[in-house]
Parts: C-alpha cells; sequence; structure tokens
C-alpha cells in the first residue's frame, strides 16, 4: 500500500475515534432526557416548584427545596472561597517571601487533588461535631458551606495565582515608574487586567462545587427543607439522586434523573458564561 | 514579581489581609492533613493494606478495595488512552483552532468535563448496568471512568503535541516520511512525557471520583473475581465507613491515608514529570 493510501485511512480513522467523545455526549444527554420523559409526560413541569412537598411515592415532586439548598450551599462557599483564595494568591504573588510562596502553591496543588469524600470524611469527624457542640444537631446548611469551601479553595487559589502571574510585565514596569503604592498597583492595574479571567475561575469552580454529592450529603442532614437558618439541615439535589437512586422506581426515578438533567443544564450554563466571560481577554492579546 | 514596597493604610491593610487569608489556608488544611495522619496512623499497618476487611470493614484490612481500585484505574486508562491519543493526534495535527469538526469536538469535550460525576453515575448506571445488561460491576464503573476522564487526557496529550515546534514536522516532511509515519516515529515520542503527565493527572482524578462509582462500580466489599464482579473503590470505602458503619472511624481514618498517599505519588510524579517537560522543551 502507498504511504499517501495509509496516510488517508489513518485520518479516516483517527476522525471516527474522535467521535467517541461527542456520541458518549449525545448518549449522556439523550438518556438523562429519556429517562426524564416519564414525569414529563405525566405531570407539567412546572409541578416540581409548585407540588406540596417531595414524597416521591405518593406523586409529590417538589424540587424546589433541593434546588434552594444546592444554590444556598454553592453561594456561600464561594462567597468565602472567592475572597481567601483570591487574597492567597495576592499574597504569594507579591507579598510573601518566595519559599512561602512555593509552599503555599505546591499545597494547594495537593489538596486540589485529595478526593472530595475526604473532606466529607473530615468534616464529618471535625467540622460536624465542633458545629453540634455551638447549635445543635451540626450536620447543617454551615457543614456542608465549609466542607465545600475547603474543596474550591485550592481551585480558586491557583486559578487566581496563574491569573496574576500572566499580568502583562510592561505594564507592572510603567507601574512601579510612574511610582504608584502597592496598593495603588494592585487595585488599578493589575485587578482590571485579571476580572475576566477571574469571572471564569469562579464560574467554573462554582460548576464543581454545584455538582459535588457525596461530601455535602455526608455533612448536611440530608433534612428535604427550606432552610431557616444555617444550622438547619438541607438536602441538595445531588445528594437526593445519590440518596434515593437506588431504590427509585417509574415516576420518583424519572424525577430524579430530571433533576440530574437540570444540575447538567445548571453547569452548562456556568460552563458557558465562563467561556464568554474569556473572549474579551484573547481578543485583546 | 516584587512590587516596590511603600507603606500606606491601604497597602498595610491589603497586606494585612492577604497574610490573614494565607496564614489561614495554611492552618486549615495543615491542622486537616494533621488530624488525618495522627488519628489514622496507629490503625495502618502492613496487615491493614494486605488482609480483607471484616465486620463490616470495622476490623481487618482493605487489600480488595486497593485490588478494585487498580482494576478500576486500569481498565479505565486501557478504554479511554488509545481513544485519547488518536482524538489528540487528530486535533493537534489535522487540524486548526477553526476547524468545524475540531470545534465541535472540543466544544463536546469541554461539556463532557464538565458534567457532574453524580450525573456521569447515573449515566453510568442507566446504560451501561442496564440497558447493556453489564450489572453493578468493574467493567461498568471503568467504562463510566473512561468516558470522565477522556477530556482530560485529550486536553494534556493535544496541548503537548501542540508543544513540538513546526520544523520537526517540515524537516520530517522533506526527509520523505509519510504524514503516519512522522506521527508515530518522531511526534509520539517527543510528546511521551506530556503524555505521560496526562495518564497522571487522569489517574489522579479517577482515583479521586466516588460519587459516579456508587450506582455503576457498587459498593460490594469482597475481593472481585472478575470484571464482571462489583468492586469498591478506595474512596467509596471511606464514605460507607464513616456513613453506614459506627465505629468505622479509625478503618476510614487510616482508608484516608492509604489514599492520600497514593495521591501525594501521583503528585510527585505530576511535579516531576513537567519539570522534565519545561528542561526538555525546545522553545
Amino acid at each position: 500500500m502507498p504511504p499517501r493510501c495509509i496516510d488517508n485511512l489513518f485520518l479516516r480513522f483517527i476522525q471516527l475515534v474522535s467521535l467517541v467523545s461527542i456520541v458518549s455526549l449525545l448518549f449522556i444527554i439523550f438518556f438523562l432526557v429519556k429517562e426524564s420523559y416519564l414525569i414529563v409526560q405525566e405531570k407539567p413541569i412546572l409541578t416540581v416548584f409548585t407540588d406540596p412537598a417531595w414524597h416521591p411515592l405518593d406523586g409529590q415532586f417538589l424540587l424546589l427545596p433541593m434546588m434552594v439548598g444546592s444554590l444556598l450551599i454553592m453561594l456561600g462557599a464561594m462567597l468565602i472561597a472567592l475572597p481567601i483564595g483570591l487574597l492567597t494568591a495576592i499574597l504569594c504573588r507579591y507579598y510573601a517571601p518566595r519559599w512561602f510562596a512555593t509552599i503555599i502553591q505546591r499545597l494547594m496543588e495537593v489538596f486540589a487533588g485529595i478526593p472530595a469524600v475526604v473532606y466529607g470524611f473530615w468534616g464529618v469527624m471535625v467540622i460536624v461535631p465542633a458545629i453540634a457542640a455551638w447549635q445543635a444537631p451540626g450536620t447543617s446548611l454551615l457543614a456542608g458551606i465549609l466542607v465545600l469551601t475547603f474543596i474550591v479553595t485550592p481551585g480558586v487559589t491557583i486559578i487566581s495565582y496563574h491569573n496574576l502571574s500572566q499580568v502583562n510585565q510592561t505594564l507592572l514596569h510603567s507601574a512601579i515608574a510612574l511610582g504608584l503604592s502597592r496598593y495603588n498597583i494592585i487595585r488599578h492595574i493589575i485587578f482590571p487586567e485579571v476580572k475576566h479571567g477571574l469571572i471564569t475561575a469562579t464560574t467554573l469552580q462554582s460548576g464543581r462545587a454545584i455538582g459535588e454529592t457525596l461530601a455535602v450529603l455526608m455533612v448536611c442532614g440530608n433534612v428535604v427543607q427550606l432552610p431557616g437558618s444555617v444550622f438547619e439541615p438541607i438536602r441538595t439535589l445531588t445528594s437526593n439522586i445519590a440518596l434515593e437512586m437506588a431504590y427509585a422506581m417509574d415516576t420518583h426515578r424519572s424525577a430524579l434523573f430530571l433533576s440530574g438533567l437540570l444540575l447538567l443544564l445548571i453547569v452548562l450554563v456556568l460552563a458557558f458564561i465562563a467561556e464568554s466571560m474569556q473572549k474579551p481577554k484573547a481578543e485583546s492579546q | 514579581m516584587k512590587l516596590p514596597s511603600n507603606y500606606n493604610p491601604a497597602d498595610i491593610l491589603l497586606a494585612g489581609f492577604s497574610w490573614l487569608s494565607g496564614l489561614l489556608v495554611l492552618l486549615c488544611f495543615g491542622y486537616l492533613f494533621a488530624d488525618i495522619f495522627s488519628n489514622g496512623y496507629a490503625h495502618l499497618d502492613w496487615q491493614f493494606i494486605t488482609t480483607a476487611p471484616e465486620n463490616a470493614g470495622r476490623d481487618g484490612g482493605i487489600a480488595p478495595m486497593i485490588i478494585s481500585t487498580t482494576i478500576l484505574l486500569f481498565f479505565a486508562l486501557l478504554f479511554s488512552l488509545p481513544i485519547g491519543i488518536f482524538s489528540a493526534i487528530y486535533l493537534a495535527e489535522y487540524t486548526s483552532y477553526e476547524h468545524r469538526f475540531a470545534r465541535l469536538l472540543r466544544y463536546a469535550l469541554n461539556t463532557l468535563a464538565a458534567v457532574p460525576s453524580i450525573v456521569m453515575g447515573m449515566f453510568g448506571f442507566a446504560f451501561f448496568v442496564i440497558i447493556l445488561q453489564i450489572g453493578f460491576s468493574l467493567l461498568a464503573g471503568a467504562l463510566t471512568l473512561a468516558i470522565m476522564i477522556l477530556p482530560l487526557l485529550i486536553r494534556n496529550i493535544e496541548d503537548s503535541l501542540r508543544n513540538i515546534p513546526h520544523t520537526y514536522r517540515l524537516n520530517a516532511a522533506a526527509l520523505g516520511l509519510s504524514q503516519v509515519r512522522t506521527i508515530f516515529q518522531i511526534l509520539l515520542p517527543m510528546a511521551k512525557h506530556g503524555i505521560a503527565m496526562a495518564v497522571v493527572l487522569s489517574v489522579g482524578r479517577a482515583m479521586a471520583e466516588t460519587a459516579a462509582l456508587l450506582f455503576t462500580a457498587g459498593y460490594v466489599m469482597r475481593m472481585p473475581d472478575s470484571l464482571m464482579d462489583s468492586g469498591r473503590s478506595l474512596s467509596v470505602h471511606i464514605f460507607d465507613l464513616s456513613m453506614n458503619v459506627p465505629g468505622g472511624e479509625k478503618a476510614a481514618y487510616a482508608t484516608t491515608i492509604v489514599l492520600l498517599f497514593s495521591i501525594l505519588i501521583i503528585n510527585a510524579a505530576t511535579v516531576l514529570l513537567s519539570n522534565q517537560i519545561t528542561r526538555r522543551s525546545p522553545m
């Protein structure tokens, strides 16, 4: 066979192989839609907002408390992790001595790779009892937020640091030459430069936070309710799936798949925002 | 880069808060590490790693989980590495960033990477376990993991191929090498550290996975006999011990140390490999 022919065959072959990723994604979406079809067929879609409660065996499918739980826990964790991560990155980049910055960087890389279930376990052993000593029962929205903060902080720190180190050096040199103060350089020169990157990072990490399942399940108490305070237990969409998937049948099962589809949509919207935020930066370069 | 230090109130405040968060991070994560090690250390010995669990995991060891985890990782890579390498070759060598199919593929990969693991688990459950009738098995788990690590593999391998200077391809063409030979004899060997890096990162990602495995690989504690057996990964074991087994804390702590130790090794490998790559890089 002439090499030309082999080259062509090879190209066709790898094109075919590349289709695997696309087909997998389509399959995932197809199955989520197919499995959630049953409930949409039987009840109007708004039923997840209007039913009196979540009693799937009696045909009541109120998903609202779980959605609120997921959102609260995500927002709470991001509200703590974002300033801490960003400030830590600023510290490493502009204030701390080099050795200290390296230690924190390496540490964050290690912790970013640690399984979420480890944080969940540690939350059960340390965070929940600590909260319980203060306000019973301990398994609560607050515990979930804290554990999730542990999970997303390393990622936020790493990406913030990465964004900071990509700031145009000439810009910094000019700012220094102009005699601007360190605070003013960071606040007025560096921050506008990295803003888009930070928003991207935040949205991506939010996607991770809302998709987190077992660590949250372990510490949140999993009571289906709208929490009155941060000390009350909640249940998230993800934990709901993990808890009930094993025995769910028919419309109940279908409702769980519907909540999976919903999660996927939320994460995709976040990913879309992240991507569209990246654009202005790419164009300016 | 060091900025010139000047001390006005705003700067002192920013510096103060930065140091505060840095130290807080160091303290919290340090405490987590110290707590896990001090609590699990006593329970951890050679026997713990080499024997089967007894009494729902309270006593005995974690040998079946180590084996199950290894099998899961091995087969996930076996399925996705070839697909990953070929897809990456296609993206890096045959298409530009603007190419239509490549853009579609990249979009699909980004989306795939964003799918929450519990949703991936639901899909694996509905498709592999029920429709394909594989049942709760290591095979179903490995297939689900394979899809999960595919985006990570492809992105990293593509990057390492794109980092090879174009002159190598031109020289190979000038010497009359066919494109396939150029890829297999020049480009892939040059990208081998990058590929190794992609593998290491994917193993780390797959090892951390729990939610996707609950409904695919299942959580049977026995030593698996075959790929069609259900098997419990280390991460699922930690989850089960701390949620469903009162008195399982000691064993859970010790299992966590084993898992953390593996992650640390993987991390060290990543650092070494990325040093290799930057040193070898012709640019």
